[in-house]
């Protein structure tokens, strides 16, 4: 008969949360940024069809880093919650808070009761009107819900990412500004000193969310993905 | 227990929406409303029924259009009801019968075919969003059956082929590709002769529209239960067109001219048809 160790929660939940961590640091990163145009969300990502990147709703998207099968459940979970919501009440009443709040309430109970918890870290963005209306949710593998500003990133290098795009932030930055800034960011830091190349278009994913969809697409769906041509056009 | 697993996953995934619904929520369902089988010899339920849509080809694309009349019985229930919708980017949609559930039935439709797009990351072909449309209708028979039937007209933009193509559906949910034009509800056999005789192959967007406009004043006309256009309350039939650049929805003034032109030749001939 085997003997059942004693192990104490604080050091199972330690144990459970550096799991998560070490699974989520192996991922590239993955930045969303708001600007004067909209939401752009930029991942370091060579598969042209393994998205990180995804539509939720109307003016809602999401963005993920690390276990590819776990957040695209999530994914789609997120997208048949919008369905439902919008289809039993009204396209107005989803939003990212309502789904933020229940991708927390998933992970957190992954977190403590299912064998292992989710190795990925997940961000809800919505657009407004105007750029204070943006919202920027980030969710972490235990469930915790951070709202932020002004960006988001996650994955491996995220620290270094973040300052690089803190440096370089401002709130009129257009699409194809905000696009370059998360480019340089994103570079994989290398060991030698000389500055590095900026990412080139086959190697990153990259959507926007419109926030004049309604007058220049003439659409109430705000999500677009740009394709290789779309980035190189946008960065010409 | 592995295999069971994996057979479990795979069973669960779904990019329908209606198979999500039918699963998780079947009462959000137009059609899964259970409803009191009426006793024999009682008078069918008097529900607002939309009538006259119909739909044709031209050159690049497909256009369809419906009056504004929904009635109940004698009376008209609605002067305003709109009845063709788009569907998706591609694809448009126009319904004749029970309005409440057809307007239902379009909302899951709209739903079903964005949903299919945010999850697999591609839209569906034009012929399962035909497909998609006839399974709903299928749905739907129980309460057809009890009078609430529910008749759709699709039309949409063919990406693949690079043509316009049409469908016609009946309550049981058959689905028959039609070629050229095609009308239902009410009104639809007066819209069908003035097409037939109104309608040529390479029909201009502008000569569409007009022709459109023209079959739905001959089924005015004719049936009571389709709506004219109305130059006291400034309304007009609602027309869409799909072609290579999507749906489109015909701008008002433009189905406005064509309808006082149409008006205005009908009273210079000043003829009995």
């Amino acid at each position: 008969m085997t003997q059942q160790f004693y192990v104490s929660p604080e050091q199972l939940m330690k144990d459970r949360a550096d799991f998560a961590r070490k699974g989520i640091a192996r991922g590239r990163s993955v930045a969303v940024i708001s600007c004067a145009d909209g939401i752009a969300l930029v991942a370091e990502n060579p598969s042209p069809s393994l998205h990180k990147i995804g539509e939720i709703y109307d003016k809602i998207a999401f963005a993920a880093v690390g276990k590819y099968n776990e957040f695209e459940s999530l994914r789609q979970a997120g997208v048949r919650y919008a369905d439902v919501r919008g289809y039993s009440y009204d396209r107005e009443d989803v939003t990212a808070r309502g789904l933020a709040s229940v991708y927390a309430q998933s992970l957190g109970a992954v977190f403590t009761a299912e064998q292992k918890p989710f190795e990925v870290e997940l961000a809800v963005a919505e657009v407004g009107p105007t750029q204070a209306d943006d919202h920027l949710y980030r969710l972490t593998f235990d469930g915790s819900i951070a709202d932020e500003h002004q960006f988001v990133v996650m994955g491996g290098q995220a620290e270094k990412v973040s300052a690089a795009i803190d440096e370089g932030w401002r709130s009129s930055l257009s699409f194809a500004e905000a696009l370059r800034l998360a480019l340089a960011a994103l570079v994989p830091a290398t060991e030698s000193g000389d500055r590095p190349q900026a990412l080139p278009a086959a190697a990153v994913e990259v959507a926007v969310l419109d926030r004049q969809s309604e007058s220049s697409r003439g659409s109430r769906r705000a999500f677009r993905r740009l394709d290789d041509a779309d980035i190189t056009a946008l960065l010409a | 227990m592995q295999e069971s697993t994996a057979n479990q996953v795979a069973a669960n995934a779904t990019s329908s929406f209606t198979e999500h619904l039918q699963r998780d929520r079947p009462e959000l369902l137009p059609y899964n409303r259970g409803l009191q089988a009426s006793a024999p010899g009682t008078a069918p339920l008097q529900v607002p029924h939309a009538t006259t849509i119909v739909a044709l080809s031209y050159a690049g694309g497909v256009l369809m259009a419906g009056d504004r009349r929904a009635t109940m019985g004698n009376v008209i229930a609605s002067r305003h009801i709109e009845k063709v919708f788009p569907a998706d980017r591609y694809s448009v949609l126009g319904i004749a019968g029970t309005a409440g559930i057809a307007i239902d039935l379009t909302r899951l439709f709209q739903v079903e075919l964005e949903h299919y797009e945010k999850i697999e990351g591609t839209l569906l072909s034009l012929e399962g969003k035909a497909n998609r449309l006839g399974a709903m209708i299928r749905g739907n028979l129980p309460l057809a059956m009890q009078g609430l039937a529910v008749v759709p007209l699709f039309a949409g933009f063919d990406t693949s082929a690079g043509v316009g193509r049409l469908f016609s559906y009946d309550v049981t949910g058959g689905r028959y590709e039609e070629h050229e034009h095609h009308t239902v509800g009410s009104g639809s056999v007066f819209a069908r002769g003035a097409l037939k005789k109104l309608w040529r192959p390479d029909l201009t967007e502008a000569d569409a529209v007009s022709v459109a406009v023209e079959a739905l004043y001959d089924a005015a006309d004719d049936d009571s239960a389709t709506g004219g256009p109305d130059t006291v309350r400034k309304l007009w039939p609602v027309i869409y067109t799909v072609d290579r650049s999507g749906a489109r929805r015909v701008a008002e003034n433009e189905i406005a001219a064509a309808s006082v032109n149409i008006i205005e030749a009908r009273t210079t001939a000043g003829r009995e048809a």
